[in-house]
């Protein structure tokens, strides 16, 4: 078996998600919330070359779905990802990907005076201003963050 | 509820239309005419929910309420009160709208009244929030323009001081994008320039210079704030700019004889005691038109345009 081959042994029934930006596989299964505790059986390749990016991460979850919202919060770590839904070892959907116009919850406003970090009810809320480069807007308090900002919150 | 039923609030300048501020302005101008006496908010009860300690803005919402007939309960700091205990802002706004008809607050944080807003099913007013917004100053500030000079559109507008942190500065420039100004002058010290955050909701260039002398002849309106000496992390870097942002009598001679100063006040140094006197001094006249137009703006959410 040659090591392509042991990278990209195919699934039988999940998620393939693949043209990660190199070094952010982790942050794809932060996003999706995946910690290693429910059982899945995931594979995750890091740093394997790849024509159009030079250099890319891949991420396979066996028994697993991506929905639409989960899928369009991957891109802001992952802005040309796809993603793969995989059923008997065939691709039957390819998701399409769209940046969310607003991101509840997930990341952290960086302003400590921020109402969001200030009250146990105030949840994050971000709006997305530009989506490249990727530009979120704090709806409270309107502290811009940028992509590097996102990913290094997500990691 | 429904999308229409839902009470208006002002959180931001950008919040209101033309339509909204002139209807403001000439509210304003009516409850002058009527001696700033009006019973017609007579029975209402406004919560004025102050987290952080104010003296021109509490006092002047409490004097505007108090002029339209209505009465106030609330706090003037955190101080004494169930915050202090660990209740959170949401349950305290929870607990305002039960006994109030609108809530005006003022809180050290960023966001406070948006997420008041969120909470509360009565109208709320931004009366500060952090270093964010403090919409009916800015309101103050061009009505103040407007009655002097009769106008605001194509006046030259020079904005000095600490344009970072000052929740006024972000307001007026944000309610100047539904006037159309002349030119915008926007003078601070480097480490004191306007967030970027800012600047990319207004709709009119700015011109960014750390030099007042070169903009002072052809301003129309400066409006002058506190440069923050806590924002400083050198005492002798402060100590530097302090002086190259007072105005000055010196500084009042480069101006045009028919242009004014404005400031959201409290002052401290960066504007000369003398300077008081000179016609160009409005800063004491623009907080003397606080209580009509503070009328004005809570009398609008009540259903001002009916």
């Amino acid at each position: 078996m040659s090591d392509k081959e042991l990278l990209v042994t195919k699934i039988r029934e999940g998620t393939v998600i693949d043209h990660i930006p190199a070094g952010r596989a982790l942050a794809v299964l932060r996003v999706l919330g995946i910690n290693g505790s429910e059982g899945y059986r995931v594979a995750l390749v890091m740093n394997v070359e790849s024509k159009k990016m030079v250099r890319k991460d891949i991420v396979k979850i066996s028994g697993r779905t991506v929905d639409e919202k989960e899928s369009n919060l991957i891109t802001l770590i992952a802005p040309n990802a796809t993603i793969n839904i995989i059923k008997d070892y065939d691709v039957t959907k390819k998701m399409k990907m769209k940046v969310p116009s607003v991101i509840e919850g997930l990341l952290r406003c960086p302003n400590p005076s921020c109402i969001t970090n200030n009250d146990p009810e105030a949840f994050t809320n971000f709006l997305t201003v530009s989506e490249s480069p990727l530009l979120l807007k704090c709806s409270y308090c309107e502290t811009i963050i940028d992509e590097m900002q996102v990913v290094k919150q997500v990691l | 509820m429904p999308r229409a039923l839902l009470p208006k609030h002002i959180i931001s300048s950008l919040d209101l239309d033309r339509r909204e501020v002139d209807t403001i302005f000439d509210m304003a101008d009516e409850y002058e005419k009527k001696g700033r006496v009006s019973k017609e908010l007579s029975g209402k009860v406004i919560a004025l929910a102050f987290f952080e300690p104010s003296t021109r803005t509490k006092n002047s919402f409490e004097s505007a309420v108090k002029r339209l007939g209505a009465s106030t309960i609330g706090f003037s700091s955190s101080e004494g009160t169930s915050v202090e205990k660990g209740e959170t802002i949401a349950d305290t706004v929870r607990m305002l709208e039960g006994y109030s008809d609108m809530i005006i607050i003022r809180h050290k944080f960023d966001g406070t009244a948006k997420f008041a807003s969120e909470v509360s099913h009565v109208p709320i007013i931004n009366a500060g929030d952090g270093k964010h917004e403090h919409p009916t100053q800015s309101i103050i500030d061009l009505y103040t323009v407007r009655k002097i000079k009769g106008h605001i559109e194509g006046l030259n507008f020079c904005v000095l001081g600490d344009l970072k942190y000052g929740r006024a500065v972000n307001s007026l420039l944000r309610l100047l994008t539904k006037f159309k100004p002349g030119k915008v002058f926007l003078v601070s010290p480097q480490q004191l320039k306007l967030r970027e955050e800012v600047k990319s909701t207004l709709n009119y260039p700015v011109i960014e210079t750390s030099s007042l002398q070169d903009v002072i002849g052809e301003t129309d309106v400066l409006y002058v704030t506190r440069i923050q000496k806590e924002r400083f992390a050198d005492e002798v870097e402060f100590e530097k700019v302090k002086e190259s942002y007072k105005v000055d009598l010196k500084a009042v001679e480069m101006m045009k004889r028919d242009s004014i100063i404005l400031h959201p006040l409290p002052r401290v140094n960066e504007i000369d005691r003398k300077v008081d006197k000179t016609p160009q001094a409005k800063y004491f006249y623009q907080a003397s038109l606080g209580v009509q137009v503070r009328m004005a703006i809570i009398k609008y959410l009540f259903g001002g345009l009916k």
